[in-house]
């Protein structure tokens, strides 16, 4: 398992390098001069000139290079235009509150996903069954940045039950999650559904109804228990469109998160903090796969020798 | 079923966006500010926007720029991809591990991140939007062809081929990139809806295509303030898009079910 850990570990280096790289160079694509893009057209020339070499812009690519990995490295990321504070403090700040929102998400969709996977596994071919499989095609074909404003027409505009936007409170978290989690429920369900009856096929299940075990705890004390293993990974998996969602939810729902932050940097040209904000969720990503990659390969030994 | 389903709901959009000009009277563009907001009517059959335009025949325009970007997208990506893979597969060693790290790097940013970050530093327009889609758009072609190359650069006649001295680009050209046709085109049809959303996305977040321009994006973004008021701002573009999606994944399963009896 150590070998393959650190062979793991080994091939994710060079990615993350390609990665910082990328990130990297982004300002560099900026059409003309990025300081002056940042302060506008009406700006003074020694303001751009200012600013130009506080961003390090005014120095050879590979200094400016070398000078971003080492800041990397430190865990400095630069200074925000905007605020005017370390791109790292303000991303810091915002970390919990996305982090909260992505695991609301994957509790919502678990919820929903679950019971409608095992309705559809023990009902399958009956009305009860293509209602469950239909409702998760809906889920999977409705985009968030349509699926989020409907909710909340539905929810908070029309039934007045819960806010519109913003955080602080347990209410808060409910269009969000929801609007988030709606897509990764609809992929669970389907998958609970389609590995549930590969495992009522199996003799275990036979065997356990044959010593007068009831049908439900068979199905859950047994075979959901089982299937649950691919399904879990489908999570693990999931969690970087997970993350992108939270992009376009947190713009929706104002949510103070890092998503909203990216929208807003972008926004106001502030191009340290999207830099910075665009390396963290790809880095997040990276190693929330590695990590899923490990686990499998621990709960999985064959993995390990392919 | 679900097929035939999924075709109609794209012929319709199609059809929208081909005669829309011609079917409906009104000019997507014109503002009515006296009739802002007001909701479907025998004279506006879906209603009118927040500036008072027409919102079918917005939603007609809008579906030019939708299929547009999915054409372009898909079909680029799909070349793109297609060579590169083949390429990758074919030769092995030193240009298949180098290939396939920049693939890496590309996959290590989730959805469609990349995509946003490029657009926010070239600047939001239908161009850059295309340019931005294509770049994370090919990895996932070269990735599935790279895996049917390697097969096929081991069956019979393509060893034959190689055998009496057929140059490299000969044998992928007329024998092994030919018998990946069928894996790209039902990713293709795919990667339709996953253009088409990805576009409204970015529209959505204001990276897209620049009022007065309609994408169906955008118009949803407009909708956004008035969930109180007039809800059908929201409700409409949705719609359209929520179907055009299904309607491609539909026929994209059904093309997969059709060309794999096995799956």
């Amino acid at each position: 398992m150590l070998k393959y850990a650190l062979r793991r570990i080994a091939l994710t280096i060079p990615v993350l390098i390609g990665v910082a790289t990328l990130v990297f160079l982004l300002i560099h694509l900026v059409p003309g001069d990025p300081a002056q893009a940042m302060l506008g057209d009406t700006a003074a020339g020694s303001d751009v000139e200012d600013l130009r070499a506080r961003l390090g812009l005014d120095r050879p690519l590979l200094v400016q290079y070398e000078r971003f990995l080492r800041g990397l490295v430190a865990g400095d990321l630069g200074t925000s235009f905007r605020y005017q504070t370390p791109v790292a403090r303000e991303i810091g700040q915002r970390l919990v509150p996305t982090a909260q929102l992505a695991a609301a998400a994957v509790l919502v969709s678990m919820v929903i996903a679950l019971p409608l996977g095992v309705l559809g596994a023990l009902f399958r071919g009956r009305a009860l069954d293509r209602v469950a499989t239909t409702m998760s095609l809906v889920g999977v074909s409705m985009p968030n940045f349509w699926l989020g404003p409907l909710l909340a027409i539905l929810l908070a505009v029309k039934l007045g039950w819960l806010p519109v936007s913003g955080s602080g409170t347990l209410a808060h978290f409910v269009l969000p999650a929801a609007t988030l989690g709606a897509a990764l429920a609809a992929m669970l369900a389907r998958m609970t559904r389609a590995t549930l009856i590969d495992e009522l096929r199996e003799l275990y299940v036979t065997s356990a109804r044959a010593r007068g075990l009831s049908r439900t705890r068979t199905v859950v004390a047994h075979a959901l228990r089982n299937s649950l293993i691919p399904v879990i990974t489908i999570v693990g998996l999931q969690l970087g469109a997970v993350l992108t969602g939270t992009i376009i939810t947190e713009t929706i729902f104002a949510w103070p998160g890092v998503g909203r932050l990216l929208i807003q940097a972008i926004n106001f040209r502030d191009y340290p903090l999207v830099q910075g904000c665009i390396l963290l969720i790809a880095v997040t990503y990276v190693t929330v796969n590695l990590l899923v990659d490990l686990a499998y390969a621990w709960l999985d030994p064959r993995i390990r020798y392919q | 079923m679900r097929g035939r389903a999924g075709l109609v709901f794209v012929i319709v959009v199609v059809v929208l966006a081909a005669a829309g000009p011609w079917l409906i009277p009104y000019d997507p563009i014109k503002q009515d500010l006296p009739m802002r907001l007001a909701g479907p009517s025998w004279q506006h059959w879906l209603g009118l926007d927040e500036l008072g335009r027409d919102l079918l025949a917005r939603l007609a325009l809008g579906a030019r720029v939708s299929l547009f970007v999915g054409i372009a997208v898909v079909s680029v990506s799909a070349v793109v991809g297609t060579l590169v893979g083949a390429i990758a597969g074919y030769l092995g060693g030193v240009v298949d591990l180098s290939l396939g790290r920049v693939m890496d790097v590309l996959l290590a940013f989730p959805g469609i991140l990349l995509a946003i970050a490029l657009v926010a530093v070239l600047g939001p327009s239908l161009g850059n939007v295309v340019l931005a889609l294509v770049i994370i758009g090919w990895v996932g072609y070269a990735r599935l062809v790279r895996g049917q190359v390697l097969k096929v650069r081991e069956l019979e006649y393509v060893q034959a081929a190689r055998a009496i001295g057929a140059p490299v680009t000969r044998v992928l050209g007329r024998h092994v990139i030919p018998a990946t046709f069928s894996t790209v085109s039902v990713q293709a049809t795919l990667g339709m809806a996953g253009a088409i959303v990805a576009e409204a996305s970015l529209s959505f977040l204001g990276l897209g295509v620049q009022p007065p321009t309609p994408s169906w994006g955008t118009m949803l973004d407009a909708g956004r303030s008035h969930l109180f008021d007039a809800p059908h701002l929201t409700i409409v573009p949705g719609v359209a898009i929520a179907l055009l999606v299904l309607g491609f994944n539909f026929a994209g399963d059904s093309l997969r079910d059709r060309l794999d009896p096995r799956g």
